[in-house]
C-alpha cells in the first residue's frame, strides 16, 4: 500500500447485513438466521440492481450485433470476463469460460481434456472427500475410455492424506481433481503442493473451487493449477453462472465441449471450424445478466476486502466450534487443522433431519443430509449430518441461535 | 402456522425411542430395503406372510424420528391383517400424508398421529418410506425409494 492511500474498509459485520435486503425477513416468526452458505449465498443489493439494470438499459444479445445495445451488452459481459480473470489472477481473459456451474465446469474438462489425454488404462486420481459433482463426471469418464479412478484416502480430522495421494500417481496417472475447501468437512486441502508434486510427474490438476472461491483468496497462477472450477451463486452472485479457469495452452489443445452457435469461426455442412479461446466453450447464448451479477459480486467483494472477509468468518468458525463442542451430545464432524466456514456435526440419538427441522421452526436455516458427498458420510460412519455453514454477514448471535436451537432439539426429541 | 408438536406428538416421540418390532425376522417371505435419498433414512423390513395373512412384521435401520416412528406404528397396525387390507391401507395411508393442509383426512385410528407430516411436506417422505418399503416387499420388489 503507497503511503497516503486510503485505508482498507474495517471490516464492520452490521453494515455488510445491511446490504442483504434477505436478511431483514423472518422465517416462522423468527429473524432469519441463515447459516447454510455453502448450499449458496444471500446476495447484496448491488449485486440485485445491476442485474435488474441490465435488463433495464442495455439487455441484447453479445458478440453478433451491430446496433448499440448488443455493443453495451457485449463490453458489459466482456468486462464482467476480465473481472473474474483479475479475480482469480488468470493470465488474460482467455483462460476463463463461462459456464453455468461448477460441475458443468468440471463435466467440461472431463469431456475435453479426457478426449485429448485420457486413454484406456489410464488413471485419474480423486479425494476421498469430493462432492459428487467431482467424483461422478470422472467415474463416467473411466467409463467411456477404460481408465482407472484411484481415490486417495482421508483421516479421521477429514484431512487429506496427501503422501497417500502422491504414492497413487504413477506413470499412467492423467490428472488429479481435487477440492479447494470440501463443502461437508470444511477442510482446505494444500493445493500448491498438490499441484507441485502432480506436476513433477507430468500430471495435470484441476481444483474444484465451489466452497473456496468467497472464503479464500484464490490466485490460479500462485496455486499453478492447470484448471479451476468456480460458481458464481455460491460468492454472492446469481444463480445459473458458473466459471472454469483453464491453463490457456491446455485449452487451445482441447476439442470443444458443446457445439453450437457462438463457439464456431465458420460453418458448412462438410465441416465447422473453431472460434478462439475463450470463446470455443461458449455455445449458444450466455447468462448474460449472470456475469454482470458476478461482476457486480466481485467488485462487492474486493471493495470490502477479501482478506477482511476471511479473518471475520475465521474467527466465527472458531466461535461456533467452541460453542458446539460444548453442546451435549455434539460431535463435529470434519475437524481438520486448516478449514473454513462449516460446522458439520451429528448430535447422539438424534437424526440430522429432526436437527433441520425444530431448529428451522427457530429461524435457524441449516442443511442436512449427505451434502452431495456419500463417501465422506460412509468414512465418518453417519448416515447424514446437520451443516451450519458462515458467510460474511454471519455473526456471534447467529451462532448463538443455532445453540439455543439445539437446545429446543434435546428438549423435543429427549 | 402449525407447530412443532403437530409432528413431533408424544405418541411419534414415544415409537421413536421405542419403536416397536425392531428386530430381524429370520427366512422371512417377504423382504425388502427402503432408502430416503434426500436425507440418508434406511431400513430393511421383514415381511412374514402365512396363508395370506402378515404373522409377523420387523424392521431394522437408521433413520429420522418421522421415518422410525412411522416404520413402528406401521408394523403394529399391520400385523395380523389379510394382504388385501394391507394393500388398502398402504393407498390410505399414503392418500392421508398427501391431502394437502386444511382438507378433511380419513380417521385412521393411531396412524392419523401422522396427519401432521402434511404441514411438513419436506417430511412426508419421511413417513412414507417404510409403507412405500412394505409395498415393495409384498412385490417382490428387493428396493423402494421414495423417488
Amino acid at each position: 500500500m503507497t503511503p497516503g492511500a486510503a485505508a482498507p474498509r474495517l471490516f464492520e459485520v452490521g453494515a455488510v447485513r445491511g446490504d442483504f435486503p434477505i436478511l431483514r425477513r423472518q422465517a416462522h416468526g423468527h429473524p432469519l438466521v441463515y447459516l447454510d452458505n455453502a448450499a449458496t449465498t444471500q446476495k447484496p443489493q448491488v449485486v440485485i440492481d445491476a442485474i435488474s439494470r441490465y435488463y433495464t438499459d442495455i439487455n441484447a444479445n453479445v458478440h453478433r450485433g451491430v446496433h448499440e445495445l448488443s455493443g453495451l451488452a457485449t463490453d458489459a459481459f466482456e468486462a464482467g470476463r476480465e473481472k473474474v480473470a483479475r479475480f482469480l489472477n488468470a493470465r488474460s481473459p482467455r483462460e476463463i469460460v463461462f459456464t453455468r456451474n461448477a460441475t458443468e465446469s468440471i463435466n467440461l474438462v472431463a469431456h475435453a481434456f479426457g478426449r485429448l489425454r485420457v486413454r484406456a488404462e489410464d488413471e485419474v486420481v480423486i479425494s476421498a472427500m469430493e462432492h459428487h459433482s467431482n467424483i461422478v463426471p470422472w467415474q463416467m469418464l473411466c467409463e467411456r475410455t477404460g481408465a482407472r479412478l484411484r481415490v486417495a484416502p482421508i483421516d479421521d480430522r477429514g484431512e487429506l492424506m496427501v503422501d497417500a495421494l502422491f504414492a497413487l500417481l504413477n506413470e499412467r496417472t492423467r490428472l488429479v481433481a481435487v477440492t479447494h475447501m470440501s463443502n461437508a468437512l470444511g477442510t482446505v486441502n494444500p493445493i500448491e503442493e498438490i499441484v507441485r508434486r502432480a506436476h513433477e510427474q507430468g500430471v495435470a490438476v484441476l481444483v474444484d473451487g465451489a466452497q473456496a472461491a468467497y472464503h479464500l483468496r484464490v490466485d490460479v497462477q500462485a496455486l499453478d493449477c492447470d484448471f479451476y472450477a468456480a460458481t458464481g451463486h455460491k460468492m454472492y452472485g446469481p444463480t445459473g453462472i458458473g466459471v472454469l479457469y483453464g491453463r490457456e495452452a491446455l485449452l487451445d489443445g482441447m476439442d470443444p465441449f458443446l457445439g453450437g452457435g457462438d463457439m464456431i469461426s465458420s460453418v458448412t455442412f462438410e465441416r465447422s471450424t473453431w472460434n478462439e479461446l475463450p470463446h470455443k466453450f461458449e455455445a449458444g447464448t450466455p447468462d448474460i445478466a449472470g456475469v454482470v451479477g458476478l461482476g457486480a459480486a466481485i467488485d462487492y467483494l474486493t471493495a470490502i476486502g477479501l482478506d477482511e472477509i476471511a479473518a471475520h468468518e475465521q474467527a466465527l468458525l472458531a466461535y461456533g466450534t467452541e460453542a458446539l463442542q460444548q453442546v451435549d451430545g455434539v460431535r463435529l464432524i470434519g475437524t481438520a487443522r486448516r478449514k473454513a466456514s462449516i460446522l458439520s456435526f451429528v448430535m447422539d440419538g438424534v437424526h440430522p433431519h429432526d436437527i433441520g427441522t425444530i431448529v428451522d421452526r427457530e429461524g435457524v436455516a441449516i442443511r442436512t443430509g449427505h451434502h452431495c458427498a456419500q463417501p465422506v458420510m460412509d468414512r465418518f460412519g453417519v448416515p447424514a449430518t446437520a451443516r451450519a455453514s458462515i458467510a460474511m454477514y454471519n455473526t456471534r448471535e447467529d451462532i448463538d441461535a443455532l445453540v439455543d436451537a439445539l437446545g429446543r432439539v434435546r428438549q423435543m426429541l429427549g | 402456522m402449525s407447530e412443532l408438536s403437530d409432528l413431533y406428538q408424544e405418541v411419534i416421540l414415544d415409537h421413536n425411542r421405542r419403536p416397536r418390532n425392531f428386530r430381524t425376522i429370520e427366512n422371512a417371505s417377504h423382504h425388502a430395503d427402503g432408502y430416503n435419498p434426500l436425507c440418508g433414512d434406511r431400513l430393511s423390513l421383514f415381511v412374514q406372510v402365512d396363508a395370506g395373512i402378515v404373522t409377523d412384521i420387523a424392521f431394522e435401520g437408521s433413520g429420522c424420528a418421522i421415518s422410525k416412528a412411522s416404520a413402528s406404528l406401521m408394523t403394529d397396525s399391520v400385523k395380523g391383517r389379510a394382504i388385501d387390507e394391507v394393500r388398502a391401507l398402504f393407498t390410505r395411508f399414503h392418500r392421508m400424508v398427501t391431502t394437502p393442509p386444511g382438507q378433511d383426512v380419513e380417521d385412521l385410528g393411531k396412524l392419523s398421529v401422522l396427519a401432521g407430516v402434511r404441514e411438513f411436506p419436506v417430511r412426508i417422505k419421511c413417513a412414507s418410506l417404510a409403507w412405500h418399503t412394505l409395498k415393495a416387499a409384498l412385490d417382490r420388489a428387493p428396493v423402494a425409494s421414495t423417488e
